[in-house]
């Protein structure tokens, strides 16, 4: 389970880095995020729901049947956006209202 | 010489761990009473401990029909009678009451044409749980004289005379060495991950199902204060989608899938439905060559496939990823199960601080609410808010009476050891082993001897004493460890932790010689469970050497207070 940042994506806002649980994520020299620990993340989606620059990508390690997609989301304050991207470029989109039950 | 800088705070109530029972409790203070107020939490309020991702319903709810004595019977039954009946009586008291105060700080609740909750089950009602831990937060963060320190990770209390003064902690990005000082102290760090070999031990390991970041820091600080323990023994093993550990209760509630195994049989009715009993189904059947195991999706409507990956996206969105990466729908392909490392959490299970009803502890002045306090279990969000609650009042209550001169302490001698200590590791030179090689380590050898994954959860007590032997050697050796930088720090504290609460788990493991729930605590060598055993084990240290208590069951009823 882990994360990847994009550092040219990424403005060095530190959203992520103050959120994750396990404070996982540090600013290298140049100011831009990464993910110190890979191998301790949780896989919470914390960070992802914080980067407005849509510079980080939450994806599943190899070891537990990950094929490499990646997902990102986007919070509005009426919408969560979920963006899941396939490596031969399939794009899946759910959106979530926020105000809406789990109907399970 | 690496020293760190000192910060001296000072409060009414020090709550330990800005998670569920912690933020509650703040809240509860703020609406009773005057009393200043320090959250020192190892992460960010806003999505630290069990609520990060979101969670997928209210467990725990006495819904129409039903009322706090069922819900008292029912986690008594799934337990075997292994409960404290005041605890879970005052807990399910409460549980309609903070649901109502959620709902109102903006949690969705979904409802009926009449206004009503709607129930799933008998004790569930259905929410969108996504932002249940920054809904708390936000009400927290808006308090009047509430203190929150973010990334401030408290390492011990200090105790004198058996009565709590306050805690040390380090300050992981402000580097920084943190004495606080408070007149009394909730304990609210959640339960213990990360003792056992994991599901997935390489570059997943904490694709976990229970935070990997709560490492039972507020079992251990207890446990070395002289802290009377209770049930360590009743591990909790979930039962887990597979690869992603996420929740399958929304799988099999929300759209009523059995468990079967890999012929298509539900093997549900053969070994039963307690907690405990559906892993030890999915164990055996795996074990006699039927599995893996499955929860039967396939057949449900394209509706319900939309559904589900919304409501796992709302809490678990590994899951959403893993159906959308195959291709495949859950409709077109059952989810397979497994069972995870066994945890220590005495918010699903009865592990932990042996309190009172007020949910104080055996050190004067420590109260113990959520995951970390023992004998409730089934708590789940709604129980550790009522507990944080109940908590609250009672430290508020205990400070109006405690008079000023009780708390005179050594301070300068305490700190000085105490900040000794942690420069120590600073400075160490040339370990032979790293923090994650003991980790490992601790992690194989509680596997393979104490009833972990590898061993199908089974024991035996030859091999009790061989795990109990080898962590003692683990324990020495990290005595050596050094750390490069404040989050090294953590990390040796971290795996300090673990190891005390490991020797706690191999001692009650030992203790309760009967095997009362298949799974959590499998003896080989009592296979059978005993009439004599209905009682609690509980454990204290004391001169720096685990000793067992023995106590009588307090039924549904009845009621344990602290004497003196
Ligand atoms: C993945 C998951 C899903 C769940 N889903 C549901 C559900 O759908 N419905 C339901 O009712 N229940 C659910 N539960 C159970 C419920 O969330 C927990 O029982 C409850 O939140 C526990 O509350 P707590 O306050 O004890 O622990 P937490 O909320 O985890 O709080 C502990 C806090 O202490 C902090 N901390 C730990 N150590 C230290 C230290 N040394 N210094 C400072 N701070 C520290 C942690 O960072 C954390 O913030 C779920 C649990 C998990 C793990
Ligand atoms: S939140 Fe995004 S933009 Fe901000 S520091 Fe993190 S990765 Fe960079
Ligand atoms: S997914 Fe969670 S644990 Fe992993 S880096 Fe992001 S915030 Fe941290």
């Amino acid at each position: 389970m882990s994360i990847a940042i994009n550092q040219k994506t990424c403005v060095g806002c530190k959203k992520c880095l103050s959120v994750c649980p396990g404070t996982l994520i540090k600013l290298n020299q140049e100011g831009k995020a990464f993910i110190k620990y890979p191998k301790d993340c949780w896989g919470c989606s914390s960070c992802i729901k914080e980067c407005q620059a849509k510079a980080i990508d939450f994806y599943l390690g190899a070891d537990i049947g990950g094929r490499g997609s990646r997902m990102q989301v986007e919070m509005k304050a009426d919408q969560v956006i979920w963006k899941i991207t396939e490596t031969d470029g399939t794009i899946h989109v759910i959106e979530i209202n926020p105000k809406a039950s789990n109907q399970y | 010489m690496k020293k760190l800088q000192v910060k001296q705070l000072e409060t009414d109530v020090l709550i330990i761990g800005g998670g569920t029972a912690g933020c509650y409790a703040a809240l509860t203070i703020r609406e009773n009473a005057k009393a200043g107020v320090i959250i020192a939490e190892k992460a960010n309020i806003k999505r630290s401990g069990c609520l990060a991702a979101g969670v997928n319903a209210i467990n725990a709810y006495i819904v129409k029909g039903q009322t706090p004595d069922d819900y008292v019977d029912y986690a008594a039954k799934d337990a075997d009678q292994i409960v404290r009946g005041d605890l879970l009586l005052t807990m399910s008291q409460g549980l309609n009451r903070v649901t109502k105060k959620l709902e109102d700080l903006g949690l969705v609740i979904l409802k009926d044409d009449n206004g009503d909750y709607v129930a799933r089950g008998n004790r569930n009602i259905k929410i969108n749980g996504e932002n249940i831990k920054p809904i708390l937060a936000d009400a927290v963060n808006g308090l009047d004289q509430v203190q929150v320190l973010n990334q401030v990770n408290v390492i011990d209390y200090i105790v004198q005379d058996n009565q709590i003064l306050g805690a040390f902690a380090l300050g992981v990005e402000d580097e920084c060495f943190y004495i606080i000082k408070a007149k009394a102290v909730i304990c609210a760090t959640g339960g213990a991950a990360g003792l056992y070999k994991p599901n997935n031990p390489g570059f997943s390991r904490h694709k976990m199902w229970y935070p990997p970041f709560n490492t039972g820091a507020g079992y251990a600080m207890g446990i070395r204060a002289g802290a009377e323990m209770t049930t360590f023994e009743m591990r909790f093993i979930a039962l887990r989608c597979k690869d992603t550990i996420a929740p399958t209760g929304t799988i099999a509630q929300g759209v009523g899938a059995k468990q079967v195994n890999s012929k298509g049989t539900v093997y549900e009715t053969k070994y039963g439905i307690t907690t405990s009993e559906r892993v030890y189904g999915t164990v055996k059947e795996n074990q006699e060559g039927r599995g893996p195991c499955y929860l039967r999706t396939e057949g449900i409507t394209a509706v319900q496939d939309e559904e589900l990956k919304k409501a796992y996206l709302n809490m678990a969105p590994s899951q959403t990823l893993k159906w959308l990466e195959s291709g495949k729908n859950p409709s077109q392909q059952n989810v397979e199960i497994e069972g995870t490392e066994p945890y220590i959490v005495g918010g699903h299970t009865a592990s932990g601080y042996w309190v009172d009803t007020k949910r104080e502890t055996t050190i004067k002045g420590l109260f113990a609410a959520g995951d970390v306090a023992g004998g409730c279990p089934q708590k789940y969000v709604t129980g550790a808010l009522v507990e944080g609650e109940i908590a609250a009042k009672a430290a508020v209550d205990f400070i109006a009476n405690q008079a000023v001169s009780d708390r005179a302490w050594d301070e300068a001698a305490h700190t000085k050891a105490k900040k000794n200590q942690v420069e120590s590791i600073l400075n160490h030179e040339n370990p032979i082993f790293s923090t994650a090689e003991l980790e490992e380590a601790m992690q194989k050898v509680m596997d393979t001897y104490a009833g972990g994954i590898g061993n199908n959860y089974q024991f035996n007590e030859k091999q009790l004493e061989l795990a109990d032997e080898k962590i003692d050697q683990i324990l020495t050796l990290s005595e050596g460890l050094s750390a490069a930088d404040m989050h090294e720090l953590l990390f040796v504290y971290e795996l300090k932790e673990r190891l005390i609460i490991c020797k706690s788990v191999i001692a009650h493991l030992r203790a309760r010689k009967e095997t009362r729930w298949h799974s959590f605590a499998e003896n080989l060598d009592y296979p059978e469970k005993s009439a004599a055993w209905l009682k609690y084990v509980n454990s204290k240290q004391i001169d720096g050497k685990l000793t067992m208590i023995y106590r009588d069951l307090v039924k549904r009823g009845e009621t344990f207070e602290h004497r003196n």
